[in-house]
């Protein structure tokens, strides 16, 4: 027991905060279905995190046995949302996957494979929000180059602020429909292509795909996925959002991949909606929405779960990071996109208040306009404290509204996706 | 570690597949809601009585120690299997194998899920009060085995208050019945009683048979805030003076109120010294709301400062929400707690916050009281961390203290959670040597070699 550190040097293992509190009062097994199942407590999320905490204490071997509890979790989050306590035992239980990989590499564990093809969704009315809001900032920019923005109200001159530069061609024509793994395959990933990430924000997607192939993913990027459906959701036009998400499982289903990754929060955390609520009571798609849901992977989340190369080029940037609502709350991701940055060697300061939203919400700047300036003038003012040359969220809706925060207030600060420093560490270019 | 021979013989009794030796299962079965830890050698999971009878035949014969198990959600290690030996795991015999509407009856398996079970029985417009907190994630016969109390035991009492009739694997694999349908029975001793609250000490239970009542239609809840703990605790004595008898009369200290309102933002007010959950409910809705409004008054009458009666579902839950979020709540502040579960008389209550509060003080130890004001069962809940070994010692000391007030203050160690291995050690401070003595003598009748659960609830014999 007393070197049970050692045997843990140089591997990444959750912090005891994740499991040291729970308090063992057995609500988790209440609503967990392997333990449902069996009524055996080792299938029970209690029992995982403990023999995940005897493992680590060295009371209990990484055995082939505890290897195959860990995989027995379906990851499907319940106890997550139950404990009262607040730990994520299924999280616990991924994390444990982690560490086995990473002490006794083994071969890639396919998760559940899909049912049977059915008939594509019929096409339909998609209105992206996203799109549309772009277009009509768009509009904004040609006014503006025709020399009115003086003249124009405060508002629209922010609207227009908040575009940044935008990419010659849109990342759908740019990315192949599959990119090989650099190095040997390990797995098969699907990367989702969000409308913001396409249209505005491909820099980073395309940075998403150099880094998951880096670290041996082989990326199909299908061209034909539509918008996940979280603007729609939003609007309460819930209809078009199940169709879109029909058709959405419908394209990525096919592709048994290990993974689908996206490495916009509210795509992901929409995406992983499509099982436990929007398609929950639709009776063809119900099953397949569950098991594509459990697909579902922010990158950063995916590359927590996975031994990383050590990138070659360390920044030494001083960097700060802003936790998105929809991966902190919406899907529990924040741990990572940290240790990714540390990866990238960048100097981490951590923000004051980064779990607060930044006003964006969605298109709140757009329809909220006041009460959204003043939710992103106290997180500027915290982004100022940090002195950082880099502000990071892995979300476009908080790009945009962080950048804009940035240029009211005169900062001198760069906005980006974590997965960017990441991929300049790996790239020498 | 059980000998081969051993295992093929259990095994061919209740299959293989439920005969669970591996390190892994052995961990998993070594907890139970406490921090208390000891691994089994075995872990046996019978379908029936007879397999239980048939296993306990075995275990008697070669002296083998059996701690029988439900969910594992106890408070106070008894579910530990301290000693070694098999753990006995119930959770199986799920089944509820009667519901006997005309003589509002259940006959249920051990293993049944409390909550399950109550699920059923609403179903059919019938009632099963009993609630501890654990409702989820607790066994019929773990409740048995406790005699488990919850907030509506005011009004509707505890488990063993349910309890008609119990089939008992007793130590030697002999099956004992007693009780049943018949309500009024004085033909033996109270055997069954002897059962409820024996912590698995005295023999197995199996199959229990359950009073039910008819379902309460109406309910209203209310909150009443606080500025002195006084004003609370006259409120309990003052409401049933009134003529009302509530089914809940949940109190919360000022600690317990900040911890809850910092993790759910319920609107609590932390400023207050106390607040009462009080519930009402009953069969016609008209008598419901007059007792909501008289309790709304006596609580003001005795010094609330404000009632707030929940007028919508949705204010309901909020309330019980915060009551049932606790404990839980606790320990997102500090990484361990010891919840303690001391009794005392209504009037004492006052007096036993304040000076668990010095208590608090004098060890420096952050200390939460709340529990059923409406019948002296308070938790003071000590946080702390382990990590730190003198911090473990003073709340050692803390809480001996806390069990010497409910000692002076004429009540006693535990009103619901038990004894277990946690509070073996004080037990001498609240029971005499008389009961202690009389408790041994009993269990060498029903279980001369002490395999059941030994080193639990009194200090062995032997
Ligand atoms: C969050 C939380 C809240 C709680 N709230 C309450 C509450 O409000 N009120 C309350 O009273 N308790 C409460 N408890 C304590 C606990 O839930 C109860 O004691 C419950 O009755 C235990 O049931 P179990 O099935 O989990 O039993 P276990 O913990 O598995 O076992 C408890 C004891 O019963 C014995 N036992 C279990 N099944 C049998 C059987 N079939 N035959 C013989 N002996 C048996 C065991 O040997 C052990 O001694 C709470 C616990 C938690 C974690
Ligand atoms: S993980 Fe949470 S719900 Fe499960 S036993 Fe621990 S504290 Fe309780
Ligand atoms: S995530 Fe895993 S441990 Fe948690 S409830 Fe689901 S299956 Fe059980």
């Amino acid at each position: 027991m007393a070197d049970a550190r050692n045997i843990w040097q140089g591997i990444q293992l959750p912090s005891e905060e994740q499991y040291l509190a729970c308090i063992r009062c057995g609500l988790c097994l209440s609503v967990c279905p392997t333990y449902r199942e069996t009524l055996r407590e080792t299938d029970s999320p209690r029992a995982r995190l403990m023999l995940f905490r005897k493992v680590i204490a060295g009371e209990l071997e990484m055995s082939h046995g505890f290897t195959d509890k860990m995989y027995r979790c379906l990851d499907c989050l319940a106890c997550n949302a139950i404990c009262p306590v607040g730990i994520k035992p299924g999280d616990l239980a991924l994390a444990a996957r982690s560490v086995i990989h990473q002490a006794k590499p083994q071969p890639w564990i396919k998760p559940l494979i899909f049912g049977g093809l059915f008939p594509n969704a019929s096409l339909m009315e998609t209105c992206m929000m996203p799109m549309l809001l772009y277009q009509r900032l768009g509009i904004q920019r040609v006014v503006n180059t025709l020399g009115l923005t003086r003249r124009l109200p405060t508002r629209l001159r922010d609207y227009e602020r908040m575009l940044p530069s935008l990419p010659v061609r849109s990342l759908r024509h740019r990315l192949p429909e599959t990119t090989p793994a650099r190095g040997p395959r390990k797995y098969r990933v699907a990367f989702f292509l969000g409308c913001f990430q396409n249209m505005i924000f491909a820099d980073a997607s395309a940075a998403t795909v150099r880094v998951l192939a880096r670290n041996g993913c082989e990326v199909v990027t299908p061209k034909n996925v539509k918008c996940c459906g979280m603007p729609h959701l939003g609007y309460g036009d819930v209809a078009t959002a199940r169709a879109l998400a029909r058709h959405n499982i419908d394209i990525l289903e096919k592709l048994d991949a290990d993974a689908i990754i996206t490495d916009c929060a509210t795509c992901g955390s929409t995406l992983k909606e499509y099982g436990a609520h929007l398609l929950a009571d639709d009776a063809e798609y119900r099953d397949k929405a569950r098991a594509f849901s459990v697909k579902v992977k922010d990158v950063a989340e995916f590359l927590g779960a996975i031994p990383l190369r050590e990138p070659e080029h360390p920044l030494k940037t001083r960097v700060t990071y802003h936790d998105p609502c929809h991966l902190r709350r919406g899907q529990n991701v924040w741990r990572e996109p940290r240790r990714l940055l540390q990866l990238a060697g960048a100097e981490l300061i951590e923000l004051r208040e980064a779990d607060w939203c930044c006003g964006s919400a969605g298109t709140q700047a757009i329809t909220h306009y006041a009460s959204s300036m003043q939710i992103l003038a106290r997180k500027t003012e915290n982004v100022a404290k940090t002195n950082a040359a880099i502000i990071t969220a892995g979300c476009p809706g908080c790009q945009l509204q962080l950048g804009l925060g940035a240029q009211r207030a005169g900062l001198k600060v760069q906005v980006q996706h974590p997965i960017q420093l990441l991929d300049r560490a790996y790239n020498d270019r | 570690m059980l000998p081969n021979t051993l295992c093929k013989e259990l095994s061919s009794i209740v299959g293989r597949e439920h005969i669970l030796t591996s390190p892994e299962d052995l961990v998993a079965y070594s907890y139970d809601g406490t921090s208390v830890e000891h691994r089994p050698d075995a872990v046996v999971s019978p379908l029936d009585v007879e397999q239980i009878s048939r296993v306990m035949q075995i275990c008697n014969r070669e002296a083998i120690p059996v701690t029988p198990r439900g969910m594992g959600s106890g408070l106070a290690g008894a579910a530990v299997p301290m000693s070694g030996g098999i753990s006995l795991c119930l959770t199986r015999m799920n089944r509820v194998l009667n519901l006997d509407a005309e003589n509002m009856m259940a006959h249920v398996q051990a293993g049944v899920v409390t909550a399950d079970l109550q699920a059923q029985v609403e179903a059919r417009g019938l009632f099963y009060p009993p609630d501890p907190s654990s409702i989820k994630h607790s066994t019929i016969g773990g409740n048995v085995a406790c005699n488990a109390g919850g907030p509506r035991c005011l009004k509707y009492g505890v488990t063993g208050d349910y309890v008609m009739g119990l089939t008992v694997v007793l130590a030697d694999g002999r099956i004992l019945q007693t009780g049943g349908k018949a309500i009024k029975n004085v033909t033996t001793y109270d055997l069954k009683n002897l059962f409820v609250g024996s912590e698995g000490t005295l023999g197995i239970v199996t199959e229990v048979l359950l009073k039910l009542i008819p379902l309460p239609k109406f309910a209203r809840t209310a909150m009443a805030v606080y500025p002195m703990l006084e004003g609370a605790s006259a409120t309990v004595n003052n409401v049933l003076r009134a003529g009302v008898l509530p089914a809940t009369m949940e109190l919360m200290d000022h600690t317990t109120i900040g911890t809850i309102e910092e993790y759910l933002r319920l609107g609590l007010p932390t400023d207050a010294a106390a607040i009462l959950i009080i519930e009402v409910d009953g069969g016609d809705e008209d008598t419901v709301t007059k007792e909501i409004e008289t309790i709304g008054r006596v609580c003001r009458e005795s010094g609330a400062s404000e009632v707030r009666v929940a007028k919508t579902e949705q204010e309901r839950n909020d309330l019980w929400r915060g009551r049932r979020s606790v404990s839980p709540s606790l320990a997102r502040r500090r990484p361990n707690k010891l919840g303690e579960d001391i009794s005392v008389p209504r009037a004492a209550i006052p007096e036993a916050i304040r000076r668990i509060k010095a208590v608090g003080d004098k060890y420096n130890l952050p200390i939460s009281v709340f529990g059923h004001a409406g019948d002296g069962n308070l938790h003071p809940n000590i946080l702390y961390d382990k990590r730190d070994p003198a911090e473990v010692r003073r709340v050692e000391q803390a809480s001996r203290d806390i069990f010497g007030i409910a000692v002076e203050l004429g009540g006693t160690l535990s009103g619901e959670h038990g004894v277990g291995v946690l509070k073996l050690p004080y037990l001498g401070m609240a029971e005499s040597p008389i009961e202690i003595e009389l408790m041994q003598a009993i269990k060498r009748v029903l279980d001369p070699k002490g395999i059941l659960n030994p080193g639990k609830k009194f200090p062995c014999s032997c």
